[in-house]
């Protein structure tokens, strides 16, 4: 197939990128919900444990 | 204990993304073939060569599990493997992508590169039930270490497979000879080559602390309550 012209193959390109940035964007912001809920839980660990 | 470096490491990771981004969109020439859609190889085989590299870590690390008995490999070796996965759907995906705007067809089922990659995407996939369908801790590391090597095995025998299949239409750009990519572009695959390997290890050593610090959580809310017990 001959090359696709720029303002098609664009929307191929982008789609690619946006699906790699979307994944590890999605997968470190579940990461960090998931620290957040962690540290949430020490602090009140320890406010327990104070009391 | 698994945070060690995890700062660094993720600054260098992110400085070595951006430099591969920069490189493929304002240094690397556009392909005489197939135009501006080849920037897409720049993100997909970087992503496939560190999965299948990651699924035979997970490999690895679960013979070390097995041979020492030590669960942490077991947790480093299912943390890997997840990655993987999870950077395998970034493959299929972008694949897909890469293959409609070549050759006008979202799969190519006689393609030995997609399929033979979508086979060991599918093994993996078995990994999850597996894992997660036995409930004694013991049997189900083991039980996964086992099938981490079986299948960590299969992956470099599938690449060879398809190395020594006929037909090819995927660029060789790691062959013995030195492979088809002239030499400004071969510097940007192997940039993004190692961006896509530190991001792997930034995103494993991330997941190996969230998991230990949850496990230590877990550890501190028992002896709490064995504590309170005692004294009530």
């Amino acid at each position: 197939m001959p090359a696709l012209p720029l303002d098609e193959a664009g929307k191929y390109v982008a789609g690619a990128y946006v699906v790699f940035l979307t994944l590890i964007v999605v997968y470190v912001a579940i990461l960090g919900a998931k620290i957040a809920r962690i540290d949430r839980e020490i602090t009140e660990l320890a406010a327990e444990d104070e009391e | 204990m698994y945070s060690k470096g995890l700062k660094p490491l993720s600054v260098a990771t992110v400085v070595t993304l951006a430099t591969a981004m920069a490189l493929v969109f304002f240094y690397a020439p556009l392909d005489a073939d197939q135009g501006f859609v080849q920037k897409i190889f720049y993100v997909h085989v970087p992503m496939a060569i560190v999965a299948l590299c990651g699924f035979v870590a997970g490999g690895v690390m679960a013979i070390r599990h097995l041979r020492s008995g030590d669960r942490s490999w077991d947790m480093r070796s299912y943390v890997a493997i997840h990655i993987s996965i999870i950077l395998g759907v970034g493959v299929l995906v972008t694949g897909s992508i890469w293959a409609k705007a070549s050759w006008g067809h979202w799969w190519v089922w006689d393609e030995p590169v997609l399929v033979s990659f979508l086979v060991v995407f599918l093994l993996y996939c078995v990994y999850y039930p597996l894992r997660f369908s036995i409930e004694d801790p013991e049997r189900q590391a083991r039980y996964s270490s086992v099938f981490a090597i079986v299948a960590g095995a299969f992956v470099p025998l599938n690449f060879a497979a398809v190395r020594l299949a006929e037909s090819y239409t995927h660029p060789r750009v790691l062959s013995q000879t030195g492979g088809s990519l002239p030499g400004d572009m071969r510097l940007t695959f192997l940039v993004s080559l190692l961006a896509m390997a530190l991001l792997f290890v930034t995103l494993w050593k991330l997941e190996l602390t969230a998991k230990h610090a949850s496990m230590q959580l877990k550890r501190l809310r028992r002896k709490l309550a064995e504590r309170e017990a005692v004294t009530a």
